[in-house]
């Protein structure tokens, strides 16, 4: 790890004036990915901007949900007793994510803005064109059981490894961001990029824009709401694939339904045409299947990872019917 | 720099380079906390920080002045062993003893979240205020503390008869 | 109920009656008409006794400590660049900016390292203890990828690292085997396997298959392992000045399974004398095979010389895999004959692993299949790939581990086609003696182990046919496979007893990984001298202890054992020669002698008896210290010699994604007198947990392209978390051997064998998929 300057703010307005000021500068949540990074000489800032000590609060909003500030831990938030009963996904999603020990340190901020473990970008005597635009990608022809087959370019196919944020994309947070320019608001599902020719550019944050607080809407469904997780052992590891999911019923038929994937996708991935499909359908197996084919459709696998596919589609079609059932038994499920 | 290390204050000058684990070991010379893998993968690093289990391998010592830090060694009292650490020896809780430390401190971590009322992944209801102890929630909440040796049931057994209720299986 | 108050049998004869009062010496137990050692009777004191670690309050307290843990005045933290080509020159290191940062003491390369030999190979040199046998740092060739070409010494670790990472290396790449596929292609007959034939045959098998009634015939796969031993890697060493005039000895604190051969290995490539060196390791934070001699202990000392400062290196996660070899990668055939009764006309096991030409570790998958089942026809046989990669080297049960998967599998199989139990068919092949030696075996109560671990599982309630039970999502299926695992002996062992009035001290060269060694051999020196266990003390971990004992092969339970006999007939005599006139000893030759009550006894006669306190003061004497070499391994030679046990796993497979949670998982084994049922249950769990790993999990990814470990990371390479681990059943039969010390097998590595077969045979009884590739991961269930 080369050496850093180190600087510990107590608000959002003296983290964007270090930023501005201190060159290569990086914002330090509890470094549980930018320190493992650095330690690999993956990023090699050279001057880090604490920004533990902004709000970790959870306060009310006025329209009835909730919002968050940046620094609040993954183990607060899980365990805040207003999530667990409001957003219990979010819960779960940031619960089957890592170790307690992790989650104990972990942001709010810091994990929305965690980057791949794709184990090429983690080594720099290989190819990469996120650490390295235009030098390639060894992942391709690679080990890719890991990566991606939504959103994938021909230049990078990482996954965005988050738990939480596939939860928070299916809840449409909203994202408070503040930067040298003013504050700003944008919806969890704008905030990571597709890889494109620029698989190194991954937020849609200006330059020292900082993330200062996460804001969930009020979604009444969202009180039957679940995550699910499939990884290669039962618990500390990353998703091969994960479904966040809730439905709301009109009788039987769909009144509105919200669905994301975690591990397939280069960023958290809403099933935006899954939702489409299935929304003002009935509720029945045959729309389910055709919902999630509707989004697996896009889905460009690759030899190692292939079986995301039929994983992802078999995980949905489940997360649904179990949703459903759910719904059918009403609130007191 | 200062940090409040079992019980005692202690200052040290350090790169800002080196983690509250590196700090312990190195500047401390308490070695007790354990060095698996300095990737926030193994756990044998966990610390209390302000009661908290953390692994302080992935954190910066300077991010953590100031703070109350309790490692392996502190968690004796005046040379009676906590509990746990009775217990772990008693069910045979580890064989070569490095993932020790850490899963000691993460037990006493996680007997406080639990006391709390911190559900885990595999908590059903998760909108419940009660928490019933449970053998799988006892390996859920320690699935962050990695032993090669696989002393898994042993230190689930240490664990479960130190905290003096139920664990049904 | 703990597990250890379940499942065991033989602890109903520990009655105080019939507890013999002394321990006579033990005869020539490796004879075929030899006397077994009276520790191997039933009911010993304390023997087969729940005793708690004797380190166990310094392992919980943090006051244990390990290599990387000590400090030498002055000391300087080391750290390495790794090669980034398998093969090729380097051409230029530019080290410029490294030798200007901050704390820098030295950068060493190749063209300024210290002139070094090359190191004796395990295996292949008396001595051996290293990995391969490639120069170090001597030249500019790169024979792997991650082969270390640059050491760094910094006065911080902080400063080390960042200055490895900025030294920049180019080199001239040229064509490199990585590609196990092509390597294939080329496989070569190794000379030897372990020191025997690399190709075995009985009768004409591949015959006597192509007439068998019933044949399966299959390819079974398994992937490289990385021993991932929670302690990574790590050593503080100093040349000192121990003394005026004697030159300098070279101090390390190492963590090795392995004090003694290291030393001798260290000696060659110093070309110093092997008592200028000294390597402590008193405590070792796991070794599974991995911990013996590689380049990072030879490069530490090399700087430590070139700088003249002590040196912590301690190889970061990443750097044990690059560093460290680890199991390679097997393809293995197993071609099974068989008449309609199930009776195995032919055995035909098969394959390649993957090697290099620079070790001698062809990895032994035939192993198991030498001796488990009856068969007329037999043909086994390895071949190796050479590829250009780190060398691989053993890993816990390295042959049987793998080896079982194949095989055990494959009886499954049969036993499926034959419309058979599984235990039945394994029953209907139990040999009369070992079927490839044709000797006979020492203690094979193979059965008995698999009738009452059957019973205690529920056996009976296995449906023949897959996918019969279900519960939700969940599929689920009961397997089966046998485990074994050879005895060994090997020679070197010795063993020194300080005797003194408040106790006696029992020092070896022998090493205490976590498998208990230190409690269990306080344990049986206390029973063989009639000592309580609190009065005796067992020293192991240090070179300049007498004796060479491996811990490998599980071999230690065993060769430590012997030598202590050895030591103690000694001690005996000695004390007789002491005792003079008027001691109710007087006359009585040794083996009239018994140890009981804290001295020396006459068999069969409880009047005549003097302590050792007695003894030493009536001759004047604070202490008295003998030393005595174990007898030679004859044993080996008369019988085949081997553990046994069956395992039994209820898999559940997830039908919507292909999940394996492993439910239930019983060891039943047939490994003699169990002398510590606390840390035998353990080392048994601790095995089992580990092929757990290998059969649904763990896989070092060794790029086909470039030859690099592409997860080395315990985040990215994944061994069973608490999650994954059931609570785990152990029993055993207790028959002791009446051939071994204290009628004991060693343990450490039996349980890792046959569990991936069981895993995946109950997967296959779960729901139908037959998975011969390992890990039996979710996407293979889909
Ligand atoms: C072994 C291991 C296993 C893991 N398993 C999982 C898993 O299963 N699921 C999962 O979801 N995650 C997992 N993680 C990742 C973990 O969740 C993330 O490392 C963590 O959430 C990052 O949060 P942090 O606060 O530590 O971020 P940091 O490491 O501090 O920062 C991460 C990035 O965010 C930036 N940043 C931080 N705060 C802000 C802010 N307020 N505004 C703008 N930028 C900011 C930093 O500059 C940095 O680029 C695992 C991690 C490890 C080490
Ligand atoms: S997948 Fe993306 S992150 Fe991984 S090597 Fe390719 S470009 Fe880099
Ligand atoms: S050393 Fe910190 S988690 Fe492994
Ligand atoms: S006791 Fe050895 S790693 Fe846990």
């Amino acid at each position: 790890m080369r050496a850093f300057d180190y600087h510990q703010v107590a608000d959002s307005e003296q983290a964007i004036e270090q930023a501005v000021r201190r060159r290569q500068a990086k914002y330090l949540g509890g470094g549980t990915n930018l320190v493992d990074l650095m330690r690999e000489t993956v990023e090699r800032p050279q001057t880090l901007i604490d920004v533990t000590r902004l709000s970790r609060d959870i306060d009310e909003t006025a329209e009835g949900g909730l919002i968050i500030g940046a620094a609040a831990t993954n183990a607060a938030l899980a365990g805040d007793a207003r999530i667990r009963s409001r957003y219990p996904l979010l819960s779960r999603a940031i619960l089957s994510g890592a170790s307690a020990q992790i989650r104990n340190m972990a942001t709010v901020g810091g994990n929305l803005l965690q980057r791949t473990r794709c184990a090429y970008f983690y080594d720099v005597a290989t190819r990469c064109n996120k650490r390295e635009p235009g030098a390639g990608c060894d992942a391709l022809e690679g080990f890719h059981r890991y990566h991606a087959i939504l959103g994938t370019s021909s230049s990078c196919i990482a996954t965005h490894p988050s738990d939480m944020a596939v939860a928070l994309a299916a809840l449409d947070a909203r994202i408070h961001l503040r930067g040298p320019e003013g504050e700003r608001q944008l919806a969890v599902t704008e905030l990571h990029r597709e890889p494109g020719e620029r698989s190194d550019l991954e937020a849609e944050l200006q330059p020292e824009e900082l993330i200062v607080a996460v804001e969930l809407p009020p979604l009444p469904m969202a009180v039957r709401s679940e995550y699910r997780k499939v990884r290669d052992r039962a618990s500390y590891a990353f998703a091969l694939v994960s479904v966040a999911s809730m439905v709301e019923l009109d009788g039987e038929t769909i009144q509105n339904v919200r669905l994301a994937l975690g591990g397939v996708g280069t960023r958290p991935w809403r099933a935006w045409r899954a939702e489409a499909a299935l929304r003002g359908q009935p509720a029945t197996e045959a729309t389910f299947a055709a919902a999630v084919d509707a989004e697996l459709a896009a889905a460009r696998p690759l030899p190692g990872n292939a079986f995301k596919v039929e994983l992802a589609r078999r995980l949905m079609i489940a997360a649904l019917s179990q949703r459903l059932s759910d719904a059918r038994n009403g609130g007191d499920a | 720099m200062q940090w409040t290390i079992n019980g005692q204050v202690r200052e040290a000058e350090v790169d800002f380079r080196t983690s509250l684990l590196d700090l312990l070991r190195e500047q401390f010379q308490l070695s007790g906390t354990k060095k698996g893998c300095n990737q926030g993968a193994c756990g044998a690093c966990t610390v209390l920080v302000d009661g908290e289990r953390i692994n302080a391998c992935l954190a910066l010592a300077v991010q953590y002045q100031g703070r109350e830090i309790t490692t392996v060694e502190g968690l004796a009292e005046r040379g009676t062993l906590h509990p746990v650490q009775a217990a772990f020896i008693e069910h045979d809780g580890f064989q070569c003893g490095y993932c020790t430390p850490g899963q000691l401190c993460s037990a006493v971590g996680m007997a406080g979240e639990f006391e709390r009322g911190l559900p885990s992944a595999v908590t059903q209801d998760l909108a419940a205020a009660d928490l019933e102890w449970s053998r799988d929630e006892l390996r859920e909440r320690m699935s962050g503390n990695l032993c090669r040796c696989g002393a898994y049931n042993g230190i689930a057994d240490a664990i479960a008869a130190s905290l003096g209720k139920e664990v049904v299986r | 109920m703990s597990a250890l108050d379940k499942g065991r049998s033989g602890d109903n004869e520990r009655s105080g009656d019939n507890q013999p009062a002394g321990v006579a010496l033990a005869g020539d137990y490796w004879r075929p008409e030899g006397r077994p050692d009276p520790l191997s009777e039933k009911g010993r004191i304390g023997i087969g006794a729940p005793l708690s670690r004797v380190d166990g309050a310094e392992k919980v307290t943090g006051g244990a400590r390990f290599a990387g843990e000590f400090i030498f005045d002055g000391m300087v933290y080391a750290a390495l660049v790794y090669s980034a080509i398998a093969n090729g020159r380097i051409l230029a290191i530019d080290r410029r900016e490294a030798e200007a940062m901050d704390g820098v003491v030295l950068v060493m390369t190749h063209e300024n390292a210290p002139r070094l030999n090359t190191p004796p190979v395990f295996l292949r040199s008396p001595n051996g203890a290293a990995g391969d046998d490639h120069p170090i740092m001597q030249t500019d060739r790169v024979h792997w990828n991650g082969q270390p070409v640059a050491l760094v010494l910094a006065e911080t670790q902080e400063q080390a690292d960042a200055a490895a990472e900025s030294i920049r290396v180019d080199y001239a790449a040229e064509p490199a085997m990585i590609d196990f596929e092509l390597a294939k292609a080329q496989a070569r007959q190794p000379d030897n396997v372990l020191g025997g034939p690399a190709e075995i045959t009985v009768g004409d098998a591949d015959a006597a298959f192509e007439a068998a009634v019933h044949r399966i015939d299959a390819t079974y796969t398994t992937p490289r392992h990385n021993h991932n031993a929670i302690e990574p890697h790590a050593l503080t060493l100093a040349w000192v000045n121990e003394s005026e005039g004697e030159g300098e000895t070279l101090r390390i604190h190492d963590a090795s399974q392995c004090v003694d051969l290291a030393v001798a290995s260290l000696a060659e490539v110093f070309g110093i004398d092997a008592a200028q060196i000294h390597i402590t390791s008193p405590f070792v934070g796991g070794g599974f095979g991995g911990k013996t001699l590689w380049q990072h202990q030879i490069l530490a000392a090399a700087a430590a010389k070139l700088a003249d400062r002590p040196v912590r290196l301690a190889l970061s996660r990443k750097g044990v895999y690059r560093v460290v070899g680890g199991r390679a990668c097997t393809e293995q055939r197993m071609a099974l004959g068989a008449d309609e009764n199930g009776r195995l006309q032919a055995l035909i096991h098969s394959g390649v692993a993957a090697m290099t030409r620079h070790n001698n570790l062809p990895e032994p998958f035939f192993q198991a299949t030498k001796c488990l089942y009856a068969a007329d026809h037999i043909r086994l046989s390895i071949d190796v790939a050479d590829m250009h990669m780190l060398a691989n080297t053993f890993m816990r049960a390295p042959g049987e581990s793998v080896s079982t998967f194949a095989l055990e599998s494959a009886l499954d199989e049969l036993a499926d086609q034959l419309s058979m139990d599984p235990l039945e068919l394994r029953a209907r092949n139990e040999p009369e003696r070992d079927p490839t030696s044709g000797l006979a075996f020492s203690s094979r109560h193979l059965l008995e182990a698999a009738r009452s671990g059957a019973e205690r599982f529920g056996w009976s309630e296995r449906s023949a046919t897959p996918g019969r039970r279900r519960e939700g999502e969940w599929q689920i299926g009961l397997g089966c496979a046998t485990a074994t695992y050879p005895y060994m002996r090997m020679p070197g062992a010795a063993a020194r007893i300080t005797l003194t009035p408040d106790g006696a001290t029992v020092g070896i060269a022998a090493h205490e990984m976590g498998m208990g060694t230190a409690t269990v051999q306080t344990q049986v020196a206390a029973a063989r001298l009639g000592l309580p266990v609190e009065k005796v003390a067992f020293h192991y971990g240090d070179s300049r202890l007498t004796g060479s004992v491996l811990a490998g092969g599980s071999q230690q339970t065993a060769a430590i054992g012997g030598a202590v006999i050895a030591a103690q007939r000694a001690l005996v005599a000695e004390l007789l020669a002491l005792v003079g006139q008027d001691s109710p000893l007087s006359g009585l030759a040794p083996d009239e002698i018994e140890c009981r009550n804290e001295g020396l006894g006459a068999i069969g006669d409880g009047s005549r008896f003097e302590s050792y306190r007695q003894i030493l003061a009536r001759a004047g004497r604070s202490e008295l210290s003998v030393e005595a070499d174990a007898a030679g391994s004859e044993e080996l030679a008369n019988w085949s010699m081997h553990s046994f046990g069956t395992i039994f796993c209820e898999a559940g497979v997830n039908g919507v994604t292909g999940e394996v949670r492993i439910r239930r998982l019983l060891g039943s084994f047939d490994c003699g007198r169990i002398l510590n049922p606390k840390t035998a249950t353990s080392q048994f769990r601790g095995g089992m947990i580990m092929g757990l790993g290998l059969a649904l999990m763990e896989e070092t990814l060794f790029d086909p392209r470039s030859g690099r470990v592409m997860n080395p990371s315990l985040a990215d390479y994944h061994v069973p978390v608490q999650m994954d681990v059931p609570e785990i059943e152990v029993m055993w039969t207790d028959i002791p051997d009446p051939h071994t010390p204290m009628g004991a097998h060693g343990i450490g590595e039996i349980g890792i064998t046959g569990v991936g077969a069981a895993v995946a045979n109950a997967v296959y009884n779960a729901c139908g998929k037959r998975v011969r590739d390992l890990p039996i991961t979710l996407d293979k269930l889909l």
